[in-house]
Order: structure tokens, then sequence, then C-alpha cells
């Protein structure tokens, strides 16, 4: 396969003025104008309501097993979500995520 | 926000915010080397030399919308759909930059343009619980809490980058790094899951995902994130009105 190192170039560079521009938009124009309360409330969920739809194609079908569904990887997201909500400690679910997994992967 | 003029308000300083930042980012060392790993060995195996792949990480600095562009380059995807691809996966930071302008709003322009930068989902998500935790901060200290979360993170998205460009190829497949992502992904959701507005919203994004995923160049995520926000919005509104 041959890559063509001019359109690398061109990729990387608009993917870094456009990123930079994306995450500077509301900082940058906003500034410390108000937001109306109900612009508040809705963004507060912004991370909860991003990362799941973000995760949840990752989780069920992994790209490392060509997309088939995987007991090890399902049993490992469990357990990170369920040791997260119980001790709210990022590094607990974590740890038991990765534990799980390993653990997951062998037996399995 | 109540300020007494002769008291500092807040909580102990930045400098002390700063490393609290840090500390509580630490874990994420665990996921942003397999990362930053799998990112350098994938762009390597790519055909992009070590100054595309670092170029990459150090100016685009966005993970997945990165694996994006990778994917469809070597799909021989047109350049344009490879851009508007990888941007269009990229486009939450546009929520995350607009969630935390009330908290940065104030800082002067290059502040925030250096903020904006360092905004991903591990540095944006550790610095709005803490906030949510402590209402008290000032802008100090919360811009130097959030610097402080970059700290275990970008320059360590650089390093891993480098080191898989460099050595990546010898990393045995059995320990399933693939995983680390979706894994970090979860440990920083699930404990804000402590509200019933918070666990609708993440109801919903996920059965938005399952629902949308058909749609092209990850529109689905943007609608399911769409439908996820009005639900825990509304949840709130209620539970508020019922008081």
């Amino acid at each position: 396969m041959t890559l063509d190192p001019a359109e690398v170039w061109i990729v990387i560079a608009a993917l870094a003025v456009g990123t930079f521009l994306i995450r500077f938009s509301f900082l940058g124009l906003i500034g410390d104008r108000p937001l109306p309360p109900w612009l508040l409330r809705h963004l507060r969920y912004t991370p909860v309501a991003v990362i799941p739809a973000l995760v949840t194609p990752l989780v069920l079908y992994p790209p490392a097993t060509g997309g088939e569904p995987d007991l090890a990887r399902l049993l490992a997201a469990l357990a990170t979500v369920v040791a997260g909500t119980a001790t709210r400690s990022l590094f607990a679910a974590i740890f038991a995520g990765g534990s799980v997994l390993n653990l997951g992967l062998w037996l399995l | 926000m109540a300020t007494t003029p002769a008291h500092r308000s807040g909580v102990n300083g930045p400098r002390a915010a700063f490393w609290r930042g840090a500390r509580g980012a630490l874990p994420f060392l665990i996921v942003m080397v397999p990362f930053g790993l799998i990112f350098g060995v994938a762009a390597t195996e790519a055909g992009l030399d070590l100054l595309a792949a670092m170029s990459m990480s150090v100016l685009v600095i966005a993970g997945a919308a990165q694996f994006a562009a990778l994917q469809l380059i070597v799909d021989q995807a047109p350049t344009l759909v490879v851009i508007l691809t990888a941007l269009a996966v990229n486009l939450r930071t546009a929520l995350y930059s607009a969630a935390l302008a009330p908290h940065f709003g104030a800082a002067p322009l290059s502040v925030r343009a250096f903020a904006a930068y360092l905004v991903v989902d591990l540095t944006f998500a550790a610095s709005t619980a803490e906030y949510e935790r402590q209402p008290a901060m000032t802008l100090r200290e919360k811009l130097a809490f959030f610097f402080g979360s970059a700290l275990p993170v970008v320059p360590v998205w650089y390093l891993a980058t480098l080191a898989g460009a460099v050595f990546g190829r010898g990393i045995p497949p059995e320990y399933a790094l693939d995983f680390a992502v979706p894994i970090a992904f979860l440990a920083l959701v699930a404990p804000m899951l402590r509200t019933l507005a918070h666990l609708a919203a993440a109801v919903v994004s996920v059965l938005g995902a399952l629902a949308f995923g058909w749609v092209p160049y990850s529109g689905g995520l943007l609608v399911a994130a769409f439908l996820a926000i009005l639900a825990g919005a509304e949840v709130e509104r209620r539970r508020e009105a019922a008081l």
C-alpha cells in the first residue's frame, strides 16, 4: 500500500486547526458572559451524555475481535461500572475493569 | 457564591489545586500509556513516518479522531471525507468547551486558548467532577486544577505515541490493550451516576448509540448525546418542580 505523504500532511494540518477551533469555540466566544440557566442545566449532562454513547459500540462490538461480542470484555465493562458506582473511585473502577479483563481473557 | 472581601474564598489556593488535579488524574496513566502506544503502532503500520505520527499526536491531541482519520487514510477514503469524519468524531469537545466556558470565561483570552488546546475527555471529566464537588473554587483554582489534570494525560500521550511509533511492534496482543480506552471511559462515567437525572442521561446515551449506530460519520454519537442531554435536563427539571 502506498501512502501519499502530501495527503497525510493536509489531513494533519486540517485536523490541527479544526480540532482547536472546535475546542476553542465556546471558551473563546462566550468569555465570562453568563449563560442562561436552562443552558447550564443542559450542559451539566454533557459528560454522561457523550461518553456512554462513545463506549457502547466499543464494548458490544470490540474492533479487536473483528466486531464479535466478547464475554471477557463485556464482563470487564460491567465490573468497571459496578466498581465505579459503588466506590465512586476512578482508580478502583479502572483496577476492577483491568483485573476482570485479564482474568477473563486468561480463563475464557 | 458568598465571598467576604477580607477573606480569600476558594479551596486552598491554585498551587494545591494544580497538584490535586495532577494527583486525581494519575490513574489515567494506565489508560494513556496503552492508548498512545497503540496509536503509535497503528500510525507506523499505516505508513506514517515518525514526524507525521508525532505531529498528529501533538497538534491534534484527539485519540478517537486520530484513530478514525488513520483508519480512513488506510481505507483510501477521499481526503475531505477523512477530515470531516475525524472532526465529527471530535465535535463532542464543542460541548465540553461550552460546559467549561462558565468556569473559565473570566480568564484572559490567551489562557482560554491554551486551556482549549488541553480540552480532552479525561481533563474535562476530571475537572467538571471536581467543580461540582467544590463549588467554592476560584477561577485560578479551577484553571490550576484543569492544567494539573492535563499533566498525566497530555505529555504522556506524546511520549506514548513516540514509544509506540519507535518500538511498538513488540507488544503481544494478549494484553488486550485495545480495551484500556473503554474501561477508562466507563470508569470516568460510573462515579458521576449519583442522581436519577445523570442515570437517565447515561441510559438514553447508550440506547441512542444503539438506535442510531447506523448513521454515517459518527453522526449517531451526536444524536445520542443530544437526546441524552435533553433527558438529563428534563429529569432534573421535573424533580425540582416536584419538590
